[in-house]
């Protein structure tokens, strides 16, 4: 080790790879894939992960990825939550892991929910 | 990615409570279900909340589970892991809200404290340098070697205020800049890690928890000295400590945070660890270096002190493992910071060990100046089974008590002096009504008479002497006049023992004599002991009134020692009982009384 800038460069790296532990306070963007058995059989775990992923990816570190139980409508599943702080949740259906990439671009990074994938736009 | 960490303490407590066979179970569970590139399990240092061992913390939701057992594992796996639904019945019950779980933070046990040496612990895997690193480790020994000259890094300390963390409270800034200011070919950095005194676990839940800022603290201070060695000196008691510390130093080098010219800046350092024997009075400063020089642990006259001649004649800088875990937050965050924590004269934090009677056994950092009273009722919990507090002890064999007259105190070096008290390394044993006093000191003198060296007189015969008089007061055969020859031969041991051990030994003594004398004379006077706890004083006996005849205390008596028939009343022959208490225990009509 010669330099500073060397020793942040591991810290950063490192950093990134403990976001999941900071402790996340109520002002966070939270995702939440349902993983029931129900979204389990749709696939929800590959969708569970792309978002991991490209956040990861993305470096955000406003935004925590969770699991929860069967919402209720097995039939949209693999269904995703998306609830920013003061905002309106968005739920998206049908999920897939190209999908999820999109919304975290879209949704998590410009700030635009794509309607097409929510359930509002699946149950027309 | 992985997108959930997985925590399970793998302090020396949760290890004792099987917290290895978890993290076994846990990866098989994990790899069963594929879930391994999803999922990853870290072992941690302790999370403090002892008592509720083993613990488990589960990221992103951060997730307290509590006394988890290896036949939950499944469980959690399948509904958390797998399916994202909490088992709310394993969570720590403070963090359950009507609807939401609560931040592990926010619970009364971690609300008041402020973690500055222990702010790693039970956060980071100690055995990952680059999770140390994450939370900007080595950077303050980047700061100091890249920015700061060695006086300035001594000035920093200076001003922080901080002292001592081993007991005595000297200032960590003056003892740096005594050694600093001698010459020599060669000078050592040592960290105090034979941490002895019953009931306390601080130092070593450091280096379990995070060893590496230990090594970084060390090396600032060889900076700052201008020593380029230093040794760990730790208890071999202590065997996942010195396993943690090890791997850190092998790290460490290999990250060429240790060794010759560390950033390029010509500073070399290097660290060696050695093992403790466990001889108590190693943890004094001089005979702790007598014993690295492969010597017979025994302490040495001051002065020379070890900033002018100390390991190997040369001179030295000692620390203990809570004052080195201070330093890297100091140099990252300033003096003026650290010195906004506490009170006038004591600045900063202090890492209590609670234990005893109280419900949240484990590990506490407050600011100093916080009362008695906030530790025992807020912080741990308060006393179980509805009994009444009646003292703290703190500083272990060397320190005193504080009675609860004197809970409302604000706990720093000068107010626990002024009491007869003193801060100790840490260990804070809590005491009910079921606790005698004398029983108390005796413990504690037992505990020096072992461990005194023998090398000075006043120590090894005195203390020897001052036990047999406590043995003679709690069998109920002492008289007044021994009660005042304690008092004076207490004050004759601390005023000639050669070393610290001696000169604090009849502290505790003193301490109850002061607060609980009336405990003592009842010992001596009445021949009884107030808290039921002497058995030489103790008798049973069967209240006839109460006394259906059942036969139960008989039947169990283990000595025989109770006659009666069927429906009459019973008696305890006193000369067959061993008071053992089984009677009063079995009696369904409260007919058996201790006096």
């Amino acid at each position: 080790m010669k330099t500073i800038e060397e020793l942040m460069a591991i810290r950063d790296n490192a950093k990134k790879k403990m976001t999941v532990r900071e402790d996340t306070g109520d002002d966070c963007t939270r995702v939440i894939v349902g993983m029931a058995t129900c979204g389990i059989a749709a696939g929800a775990r590959p969708v569970l992960n792309a978002f991991v992923d490209e956040i990861a990816k993305r470096g955000l570190h406003h935004v925590t990825v969770s699991q929860t139980g069967c919402i209720g409508m097995c039939q949209y599943e693999p269904i995703v939550e998306v609830m920013e702080p003061g905002k309106e949740k968005i739920t998206y259906v049908k999920m897939t892991p190209e999908k999820a990439v999109k919304v975290v671009n879209e949704h998590l990074v410009n700030g635009n929910p794509i309607v097409d994938f929510t359930v509002g736009a699946a149950t027309k | 990615m992985y997108r959930s960490h997985v925590l399970v303490c793998g302090g020396t407590g949760c290890t004792s409570s099987n917290s290895p066979a978890i993290i076994e179970a846990l990866e098989k569970e994990i790899a069963d279900r594929g879930l391994q590139e999803e999922i990853k399990v870290v072992r941690t240092g302790c999370f403090g909340l002892c008592a509720l061992g083993p613990i488990m913390i589960v990221y992103p939701e951060g997730c307290f589970y509590s006394q988890v057992k290896v036949s939950d594992v499944p469980e959690i796996v399948e509904e958390h892991l797998l399916k994202g639904r909490i088992v709310k019945r394993l969570l720590y019950d403070e963090t359950v809200t009507m609807d939401d779980v609560k931040s592990l933070q926010e619970t009364d046990f971690y609300k008041k404290q402020h973690r500055v040496a222990l702010r790693n612990c039970g956060v980071i895997d100690p055995e990952n340098i680059e999770e140390y690193i994450a939370f900007d480790g080595y950077m303050a020994l980047a700061k100091c070697l890249k920015e700061y000259t060695p006086q300035q890094v001594i000035q920093i300390v200076s001003d922080s205020g901080l002292r001592g963390r081993g007991g005595g409270g000297f200032p960590t800034g003056k003892k740096w800049s005594f050694t600093a200011a001698n010459e020599a070919d060669q000078k050592y950095v040592v960290c105090n890690a034979d941490e002895g005194d019953p009931g306390a676990f601080m130092d070593r839940s450091v280096l379990e928890g995070d060893p590496h800022c230990i090594i970084e603290a060390m090396a600032i201070c060889g900076y700052a000295t201008g020593a380029s060695e230093g040794y760990v000196y730790v208890r071999a008691e202590y065997p996942i400590a010195v396993k943690r510390l090890q791997i850190a130093i092998k790290q460490a080098r290999e990250y060429g945070l240790l060794g010759k010219n560390i950033f390029d800046s010509g500073f070399d350092f290097d660290l060696h660890v050695r093992l403790g024997a466990g001889a108590f009075v190693c943890g004094e400063e001089t005979a702790l270096m007598t014993s690295i020089e492969g010597n017979r642990g025994e302490p040495r006259p001051r002065p020379p002190y070890p900033a002018v001649k100390g390991l190997f004649g040369k001179p030295t800088t000692e620390n203990n493992v809570e004052t080195f875990a201070n330093i890297p937050q100091i140099i990252l965050n300033g003096a003026d910071w650290f010195a906004s924590m506490g009170t006038e004269r004591s600045k900063g934090t202090k890492v209590f060990a609670l234990g005893g009677k109280i419900r949240n056994t484990g590990l506490v950092e407050i600011p100093m100046g916080t009362t008695l009273r906030e530790i025992i009722e807020e912080i741990g919990g308060g006393i179980p089974n509805g009994k009444k507090f009646k003292a703290a002890q703190t500083g272990g064999p060397s320190g005193g008590c504080i009675p609860a007259s004197l809970m409302d105190t604000p706990i720093d070096y000068d107010n626990l002096t002024a009491i007869g008290c003193m801060m100790g390394s840490g260990g804070l044993i809590v005491m009910d009504e079921d606790n005698c006093m004398v029983d108390i000191a005796k413990f504690f003198l037992n505990f020096t008479v072992d461990e005194s060296c023998g090398k000075c007189t006043p120590c090894r015969v005195g203390t020897k002497r001052l036990l047999e008089m406590l043995d003679k007061i709690t069998a109920g055969k002492a008289t007044m006049e021994d009660l005042d020859k304690l008092e004076d031969l207490c004050n004759y041991i601390k005023a000639n023992s050669l070393c610290g051990l001696g000169q604090t030994a009849p502290n505790p003594v003193l301490a109850t004599l002061k607060f609980f004398r009336e405990e003592y004379v009842a010992h001596i006077q009445d021949r009884h002991c107030p808290a039921g706890v002497c058995k030489a004083l103790t008798v049973y006996s069967i209240d006839a009134d109460k006394c259906r005849g059942c036969t139960a205390c008989a039947r169990k008596c283990p000595a025989d020692a109770i006659s009666g028939k069927v429906k009459e009343v019973h008696t305890i022959d006193t000369d067959k009982c061993i008071k053992c208490g089984v009677c009063m225990e079995t009696c369904k009509f409260g007919a058996v009384t201790k006096r």
